[in-house]
């Protein structure tokens, strides 16, 4: 019985809770609000992309492949360290979040590309000749035959995607920005109690499980087989 | 443009940091080499149990999985390496590191052993089961192999995100790529370690990228 009770003093601990409840959710705001901007922007300028390498031209698609190539190899933590601690030296200074802004917006917008351009390549070519043939042009033939299809088969692959790219928030804490995890590691070693951690858990799960179990639904509602 | 070359590609500092960073390659290596067979078959138990005919059973691998898809590897990582002193156990960097990820990526790992058992057809089971064959036998000798084959690209390309995840164990003062990378680029206040290391993942996985590229263009087609 002794164990539990302190158990419960070391992870549920209701004096911290009360403490260090509005740390937790301004927190939870921020994560909120950067995930919100960076899949924006990042589904965005993934799909830009893809609609410039269908126009196929050469050097352009280079730069793409090869901007896509890196920013799915290398580990955002990385990018994370090397944009924040290189750029100032070279007399850029940008605020933290938006550091962790601009690295996960460029990491989903390489991987949102290649599925966007798996989509569009899935669409047989008797599709583009049968538009061509009704005098739609390269650009009508994109937005309104290719695409519409295309992006239906996009959404399971690119939901999972994206919630894999927003959970990296929780990096932010490492260059300090105030999310959820960050304020959770502060109140932790304020208040010697493990409850802000677990607090920090439990908001995470909070806002992903939805998130998580939606991507299962679209899943097998855009059920994208791949046999 | 000299500064540039100064702070990102600066060969002395670089030459100076590699016995470090190599060293810390090593350790990246050891952490995969340990993290992925752990994550592979823990996946592999998650995707079993999800097939249980108790639902109960079958649903309670679900929540599981969606729990720990749910919470970022940072959170749990961090919570495992400092919430567990609180309960009077002090794991390791590398114990840490070993139970977070094998949380974390069995049930990545398990959802993608789920789908491709999903996508062999119930008439595989039937027809194993007529020859005589038992459950476990049918799962191992007629499923399985199917299974994995269909879902070859996802576990690939599942396994290059583990890789770049190792990456995290530097928050823990595990000292792999990422750390010792850090450590350089502090002492020297210059960024080039950090490009070498961002410059040895891409060696290790670049390739491994385009390869899924093929795979999954190979199989949509």
């Amino acid at each position: 019985m002794e164990a539990w009770s302190r158990f419960l003093d070391t992870f549920f601990n209701w004096d911290v809770i009360e403490r260090y409840f509005p740390a937790i959710m301004k927190g939870v705001g921020v994560t909120i609000e950067i995930a919100a901007a960076v899949v924006l922007t990042g589904t965005l300028l993934g799909l830009a992309l893809a609609i410039v390498r269908a126009f196929r031209l050469l050097v352009l698609n280079a730069v793409i492949v090869i901007f896509v190539d890196m920013f799915r190899a290398l580990p955002p933590l990385v990018l994370v360290l090397l944009v924040y601690f290189g750029l100032p030296n070279v007399g850029i200074n940008l605020p933290s979040f938006v550091v962790l802004w601009l690295v996960l917006a460029l990491v989903l917008a390489a991987f949102a590309e290649e599925i966007f351009w798996a989509g569009i390549l899935s669409i047989p070519k008797g599709q583009w000749e049968a538009a061509h043939s009704t005098g739609l042009g390269f650009l009508g033939t994109l937005a309104y035959v290719v695409l519409p299809q295309a992006i239906r088969l996009t959404v399971p692959p690119l939901t999972n995607r994206t919630i894999a790219i927003t959970k990296n928030t929780a990096l932010g804490t490492v260059i300090g920005v105030g999310e959820i995890l960050n304020q959770a590691t502060t109140a932790q070693s304020f208040s010697g109690n493990a409850t802000p951690l677990m607090m920090g858990a439990i908001a995470y799960v909070a806002l992903f499980i939805p998130v998580v179990v939606l991507g299962r639904f679209l899943e097998t509602r855009f059920a994208w087989r791949r046999i | 443009m000299e500064a540039i070359v100064q702070q990102f590609f600066n060969l002395a500092i670089m030459e100076r940091a590699l016995p470090l960073i190599l060293s810390g390659l090593k350790e990246t290596i050891v952490l995969c080499l340990i993290v992925i067979p752990l994550g592979l078959a823990g996946g592999l138990t998650f995707a079993i149990i999800s097939l249980s005919r108790l639902r109960t059973v079958r649903w309670a691998a679900v929540a599981g999985i969606d729990f720990f898809r749910s919470i970022p590897p940072l959170v749990l990582l961090i919570f495992i390496y400092a919430g567990l002193p609180f309960a009077g156990l002090r794991p390791s960097p590398m114990v840490a590191v070993a139970i977070a990820f094998f949380l974390n990526t069995s049930s990545y790992y398990g959802e993608i052993y789920r789908a491709g058992i999903e996508s062999v057809g119930q008439g595989q089971w039937d027809a194993a089961h007529s020859t005589g064959l038992k459950g476990y036998q049918t799962l191992a000798y007629v499923v399985l192999p199917q299974a994995v084959r269909n879902v070859l690209p996802d576990l690939v390309s599942n396994t290059v995100e583990v890789v770049k995840l190792t990456s995290i164990a530097s928050v823990v003062a595990l000292p792999e790529l990422l750390y010792s990378a850090d450590m350089a680029r502090s002492v020297t206040f210059n960024s080039s370690p950090i490009v070498l290391a961002a410059a040895i993942y891409l060696v290790m996985l670049w390739p491994v990228v385009r390869l899924i590229s093929r795979l999954e263009r190979r199989i949509a087609a």
